[in-house]
């Protein structure tokens, strides 16, 4: 197909033909030729959003609820600087978006011009890869590579900053075009030598343990994790990024592990004799000390990404490839051994810990409402379908611990950047990917605080999502360390709840939300069927908790986590195994 | 921590350079030198990199480089199987009296003189970096006016080629 046209019209139409429906963006100088064909497309919805902060985290919400690539857009300058953290935040993640970003006029570049920033060289370590196109004929076959480089191998963000002039310079448009990548070549097959060696150390192992990350739900490969669960027998344990992709219900789901995970998780990892990494890159929050982490452990270590194997822990099986592959070949090669892995001591250590020490939380006996109950509650009421997107925080650990996920995908959070703000644009973002899915955004009141102005864009664009501020007053989580490290010296953590400024209620009812409040546990179930029942526009529900609710267990950054305490100065006892 | 050579076969493209070398200092690791020119085949760069690391951090930067989609391949060359060499341009203060004996001292260093002036002489010389260091001590006594040194380049030994399979991929997509 070839047909004239302008650089920009040349850029949309690349855009319908990967298959965009959503561009998350605010136009502006250098990027305005651009929006001029986006005004006629039939095919690329634009959503006007507040900030471009909020395109970007839209985009991570609906790429993670549908396993597409998210498109945000921005102008250059402080547009594209604004995109900055989203971007980021999908690297540490892996989540695949295209940013699209106008550049001043090619000429200008280089010269400090009016809104001009560097943005493809500012991103350049925290994109998969970025591109600076100022040549009309290159734009099409830039989208393409962008969205194969984004979606492909490890997936994450991928900028392509576009000058203006290429933008208004008319172009041949062809379509395909030849992708010209030579150096991008991701392995998705694992060797299946390494599997057999696998195979063999599952069967030959008594303690082994299945940890499972967001690379096998990016693959799509929770159904062969559960066959490979099952076959084997093998507890598994779901991480931050993890949590839906083995269900919770499941009786060899043993929790989370790390920082606030579970005792039962934590403690197998601690005590296994193997560990089996799918799509995990052993990051130092799950770890806790690197040097005292599972040190009875051969490791396993299934990535698509060949530098996260050994980078942190060193991998006696080292397997690259697509975790969907891995599970799959491991399945076969399991089935061809001839011996069968027992675990019967291993489980009666594991359901020990289960029993010993589930997850709890205290309630407070003046009345006042602890916010695990209202996860409980939402978790019970909302149900699994329902997608959960939550900021970060005690109320994203809480998110996190308290909701039963029964299905891969239902947990969307910032894990590995840890972005405050992440909620409400990204549950925007989901909601749009799933439109007939609830959509719960989970954000404490300093989170809400920082990207809340996108109520306008849900409330305008119809996206009606339920947003449950998990509201202490505080900057929580960073409160809770106060208490614990810094001798209860509360510096600037204090959001002055009590002045109920702003009242979120009316800040719901200004953009055009409904907002609630639930100050009581005997009010929360009504509270929150009440915001089930409101579909026409967001609802916003103000759900005021105790400020000293904390989040237990905790391992202590830097220490190991055979030191969990489940709660202050109270530490499992690990004695009773072997 | 031992010194390592990778030849790093990369695409070449704008801002190639900055990719790699940032990423040499997100990741933590002090470049002891870095050479970039064109190759055989006008689409390929050719960088030779000398860093100081231990063996495990290697191979996660050499993993990290691998991952930069402008990077076709990377090599790493062993001292004893490749030919390394250094150019250095060294301005040495040399008149009527001193100039003979400098002069032999080029000579002995197989090493070129490119420019007279009437009290100095500019010398070209191409070596390990054991010999240019040992050619400059002996100038030090003479007086060293100006002294320009390039990144190392290295090659490896035998027929093989490392461009071969990377030459294969960049046709394919042409």
């Amino acid at each position: 197909m070839t047909e004239r046209m302008t650089g920009a019209q040349a850029l949309v139409r690349a855009l319908e033909h990967v298959g965009v429906d959503t561009v998350f963006g605010i136009p502006g100088g250098a990027i305005l030729p651009a929006y001029d064909p986006l005004y006629d497309s039939t095919k690329v919805r634009h959503v006007l959003v507040r900030h471009e902060q909020g395109a970007g985290h839209a985009a991570e919400g609906y790429a993670q609820a549908t396993g597409k690539v998210g498109v945000c857009m921005a102008t250059s300058g402080p547009g594209a600087t604004n995109l900055v953290t989203p971007i980021a935040d999908a690297y540490m993640d892996s989540v695949p978006i295209v940013a699209i970003t106008g550049q001043v006029t090619s000429s200008l570049i280089g010269t400090d011009a009016f809104q001009e920033a560097d943005i493809s060289g500012i991103t350049m370590p925290i994109t998969k890869h970025s591109f600076l196109v100022t040549d009309a004929a290159e734009i099409p076959r830039t989208i393409a590579e962008a969205f194969h480089i984004a979606s492909t191998g490890r997936p994450g963000p991928v900028l392509v900053d576009i000058s203006k002039d290429a933008l208004q310079a008319d172009t041949t448009f062809v379509w395909p075009p030849v992708m010209q990548l030579p150096g991008y070549r991701p392995v998705t097959r694992p060797h299946s030598k390494q599997i057999r060696e696998a195979a063999k150390l599952i069967v030959e192992s008594k303690r082994p343990v299945l940890y499972v990350g967001g690379g096998v739900h990016k693959s799509g490969a929770s159904g062969e994790l559960m066959r490979l669960a099952e076959l084997t027998g093998i507890p598994v344990v779901t991480t931050l990024m993890a949590r839906g992709t083995f269900p919770d219900s499941h009786p060899q789901h043993m929790g989370m592990p790390g920082m606030h995970g579970s005792v039962s998780a934590v403690g197998a990892l601690q005590q296994a004799d193997l560990i089996i990494g799918l799509g995990v890159r052993f990051d130092d929050r799950v770890t806790g000390q690197l040097a005292s982490f599972a040190p009875y452990a051969k490791i396993v270590h299934a990535d698509i990404d060949p530098a996260e194997i050994s980078k942190n822990r060193h991998a006696d099986v080292p397997i690259v490839g697509d975790c969907r592959e891995v599970i799959a070949e491991m399945i076969n090669a399991v089935e061809a051994e001839p011996r069968k892995g027992e675990y019967t001591d291993w489980w009666k250590t594991l359901n020990g810990y289960k029993e010993t020490y589930p997850l709890g939380y205290e309630e407070f006996s003046d009345g006042s409402l602890a916010p695990q109950y209202v996860m409980e509650r939402l978790s019970a009421i909302a149900g699994p379908d329902t997608y959960f997107v939550a900021g970060v925080g005690q109320h994203q650990m809480w998110a996190a611990q308290f909701i039963d996920y029964e299905n891969p995908g239902t947990f969307i959070n910032s894990g590995g950047l840890g972005t405050m703000g992440f909620a409400v644009p990204a549950a925007m973002g989901a909601k749009m990917g799933r439109p007939d899915a609830t959509v719960w955004a989970i954000d404490g009141d300093g989170c809400f605080q920082m990207t809340n102005q996108e109520l306008a864009t849900c409330a305008i664009e119809g996206v009606p999502v339920k947003i449950a501020i998990i509201n202490n007053g505080n900057l929580g989580m960073v409160r809770q360390w106060q208490t614990l490290f810094y001798d209860q010296r509360y510096s600037n953590t204090n959001l002055q709840a009590k002045l109920r400024i702003p009242d979120f209620v009316k800040l719901a009812e200004a953009y055009g939300c409904a907002g609630l409040r639930c100050e009581r546990p005997e009010d929360v179930d009504a509270v929150i069927k009440e915001a089930m029942e409101i579909n026409d526009r967001p609802v916003v529900v103000d759900f005021v908790v105790h400020q000293d609710a904390m989040v237990w267990p905790m391992v202590a950054a830097g220490t190991s986590n055979d030191d969990i305490k489940i709660a202050r100065d109270m530490a499992p006892k690990w004695e009773s195994e072997e | 921590m031992s010194k390592h050579t990778l030849s790093v076969l990369v695409e070449n493209k704008p801002g190639v350079l900055a990719r790699v070398s940032s990423l040499f200092s997100r990741r933590g690791f002090n470049i002891d030198s870095l050479a970039v020119g064109p190759t055989e085949h006008a689409d390929i760069s050719r960088m030779t990199i000398v860093v100081s690391v231990e063996e495990l951090p290697l191979e996660q930067v050499t993993k990290q480089l691998n991952k930069l989609v402008n990077v076709l391949k990377i090599v790493e060359l062993d001292t004893s199987q490749s030919v390394q060499r250094e150019l250095m341009l060294i301005k040495v203060k040399a008149d009527a009296d001193s100039r003979s004996h400098v002069l032999e001292l080029v000579q002995l260093f197989r090493a070129r003189c490119v420019d007279v002036a009437s009290d100095a002489v500019t010398i070209e010389v191409t070596g390990t970096p054991d010999k240019l260091e040992a050619f400059i001590k002996v100038l030090e006594p003479f007086g060293i006016k100006e002294l320009v040194q390039s990144g190392m380049v290295a090659i490896g030994r035998g027929a093989r080629s490392i461009t071969d399979r990377s030459l294969r991929a960049l046709d394919r997509t042409a």
